[in-house]
């Protein structure tokens, strides 16, 4: 797929809580194609702590306001910068990178997307993608509190959401992988994105019940396109840029101890 | 339009403007955001007699101003290279040099005598200044001897330009890049990244799988210029810059030092479309100021004595 450097005009920043933001932006001209899984590397104001690009999951694609969504968490120097960003500044990116979830066969009809955190801003673009294309997906997110729990409303619009949190605020008390749904439904295929201790687990309860796993990682990136091989993953063929070969890797290809 | 011609020590090249082998790929990593054929010379990724892992995750380290790497000079390997890549290479209309490592001179010596029968590679970088590399690498380019050593054992098996690429982590660089060209160079690049490291107060843990790794990005262009400047009047061959060169400004200023040429480097990573930039930016300032030629700057740095 084609890659674009752009700027983009910031259109909305939403607060969705202390730690999140939702950033939409919008291009002169019509935006490239996506595809769900892929990720832009955004450039932050000059700054000597933000010297990178950071690297930020495509969360959804608005076709008709050719609207971009990132969906961001405040961890760090450049995050923070980025949530004070105002309406009307351009931001640039260079997008779409990386690969994609792989597209779902005929046969894998019930299918499972699991987010935990911010790990669920590829899960909302994928679900949406699966639900055009005929699917109906089921999406199982996890978070600490209720609070935390993001875009839940955008989520049911193309299918079932069961949520777990960790206080119990919200849906089943718990983590992702102790949710009833799990040995309520038999699901053919499963689609995860957040914390990697979280992923593990999904991959972990995935091998067991034979069930088919992608999994987004998030390896820190320097390029983003495959020409500096900072990123690599130790996969059971080598090691694998995540930038370009992933981030979205099949959990059998890893060499996770799980 | 001024005249952006250079004639590296017998490698012609249509513009002074290279790429930093290890942070350009082989090239069409940029396809999309550039047209390599204006690119002056494209020097690919670090390669080595046999295929090598590089070093574990995580392999990279955000600074202030610049960022560390351990890569460790992952790559297929110079079949590899010779069967897979270069097919396509030759269909780039532009210089495109490999840089050799390695970890014996046999190493360097054998990886330089392959290469040397690609009719579209005119040139190798030989580095000998890698920080992340457990045994050879910079341990060539550190003293003047082995440097020496290395550079001659290459230069009987390999007949076309050779560039050597010089390590900062020296007490005296001119002393090494004498024994490089007495030992044959027709060019020397420099700098390689600064030898650093980066430690995780949080996890009490270093950032990086080796605990050091190299420094690069505009923090050590300083010392990029400074080591430029004592290179350049230090030896005959011609010197091709490098180090933390962001924009043409920083560019212009390592030619008024001294370069011949330059390379950009980590700056890639922050704008995919950065030669262009760097190309058109230099073209302008000679323009500006009323140069004809790239030559008219090379070396012109005014010092009041
Ligand atoms: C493919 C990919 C997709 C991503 N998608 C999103 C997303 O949709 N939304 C989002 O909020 N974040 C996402 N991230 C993580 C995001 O890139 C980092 O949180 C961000 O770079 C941190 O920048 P900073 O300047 O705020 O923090 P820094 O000051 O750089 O770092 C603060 C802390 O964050 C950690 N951190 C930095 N970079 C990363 C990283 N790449 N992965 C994990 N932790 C990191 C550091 O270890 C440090 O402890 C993604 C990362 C990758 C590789
Ligand atoms: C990720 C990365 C990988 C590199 N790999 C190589 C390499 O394989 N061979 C080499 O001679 N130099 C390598 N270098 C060094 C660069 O070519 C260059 O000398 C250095 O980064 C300084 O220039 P810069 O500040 O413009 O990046 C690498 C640098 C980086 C950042
Ligand atoms: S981040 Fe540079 S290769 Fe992946």
């Amino acid at each position: 797929m084609k890659k674009y450097m752009h700027d983009l005009v910031i259109t909305a920043n939403e607060k969705l809580n202390n730690q999140y933001f939702l950033l939409k932006l919008t291009l002169n001209s019509t935006l490239p194609d996506m595809l769900p899984g892929q990720f832009a590397e955004v450039l932050i104001d000059d700054s000597p702590t933000t010297f990178l690009r950071r690297p930020i999951s495509i969360n959804y694609v608005d076709k008709q306001k050719n609207e971009l969504w990132l969906l961001v968490q405040k961890v760090g120097d450049g995050t923070i910068k980025m949530a004070e960003y105002p309406i009307g500044k351009t931001l640039n990116l260079v997008y779409p990178l990386g690969n994609s979830f792989s597209n779902l066969l005929p046969n894998k009809k019930n299918v499972l997307l699991i987010g935990g955190g911010v790990g669920i801003a590829p899960m909302l673009m994928l679900g949406a993608d699966l639900k055009e294309k005929g699917f109906e997906p089921v999406f199982l997110l996890g978070a600490r509190s209720e609070k935390d729990l993001l875009e839940l409303t955008d989520f049911t619009q193309y299918g079932q959401v069961f949520t777990t949190t960790e206080d119990g605020s919200h849906g089943e008390k718990g983590y992702v992988t102790q949710h009833s749904i799990l040995t309520k439904q038999k699901f053919d295929k499963i689609y995860t994105c957040g914390p990697t201790p979280m992923m593990k687990a999904v991959a972990s309860y995935a091998t067991k019940n034979g069930i088919e796993c992608e999994a987004s990682l998030e390896n820190m990136m320097a390029c983003g396109i495959g020409a500096c091989l900072c990123c690599v993953e130790d996969t059971k063929d080598g090691h694998k840029c995540v930038c370009t070969e992933g981030p979205v890797f099949n959990i059998k290809d890893l060499k996770w101890q799980i | 339009m001024a005249d952006l011609n250079i004639n590296l020590g017998g490698l012609a090249l249509k513009n002074p403007v290279m790429t930093a082998s290890g942070t350009f790929g082989y090239g069409f990593e940029f396809e999309d955001f550039v047209d390599l054929s204006r690119i002056g010379g494209i020097i690919v990724k670090g390669t080595t007699i046999r295929h090598r892992e590089g070093n574990p995750y995580p392999r990279m380290a955000e600074t202030p101003s610049g960022m560390l790497n351990a890569v460790g000079l992952q790559n297929k390997g110079v079949d590899y290279f010779i069967n897979k890549i270069y097919p396509d290479l030759e269909k780039v209309n532009t210089n495109v040099i490999v840089n050799v490592s390695g970890s014996t001179i046999d190493d360097y010596v054998e990886t330089a005598e392959k290469l040397a029968y690609l009719s579209h590679i005119p040139a190798i970088e030989l580095n000998i200044s890698c920080p992340n590399v457990k045994q050879g690498g910079m341990a060539f380019g550190t003293c003047a001897g082995s440097a020496e050593e290395v550079v001659k054992a290459v230069r009987k098996a390999y007949p076309k330009h050779m560039m050597v690429k010089l390590s900062p982590n020296v007490t005296d660089i001119a002393e090494i890049a004498r024994a490089v060209e007495f030992a044959g160079a027709d060019s020397v690049s420099l700098i390689n990244t600064l030898l650093g490291m980066a430690v995780d107060a949080k996890t009490r843990k270093p950032v990086l799988s080796t605990v050091t790794g190299g420094l690069s990005g505009p923090c050590v262009k300083p010392v990029a210029l400074r080591m430029v400047w004592q290179t350049a009047k230090a030896v005959n061959i011609p010197v091709v810059g490098l180090g933390g060169i962001m924009n043409a400004t920083d560019a212009i200023e390592f030619f008024l030092a001294g370069a011949s040429a330059i390379q950009i480097g980590t700056a890639n990573f922050i704008d995919p479309t950065i030669t262009m930039k760097v190309i058109d930016g230099i073209n302008e300032y000679l323009d500006e100021n009323g140069f004809g030629s790239i030559k008219d700057i090379i070396g012109a740095l005014e010092i009041a004595d």
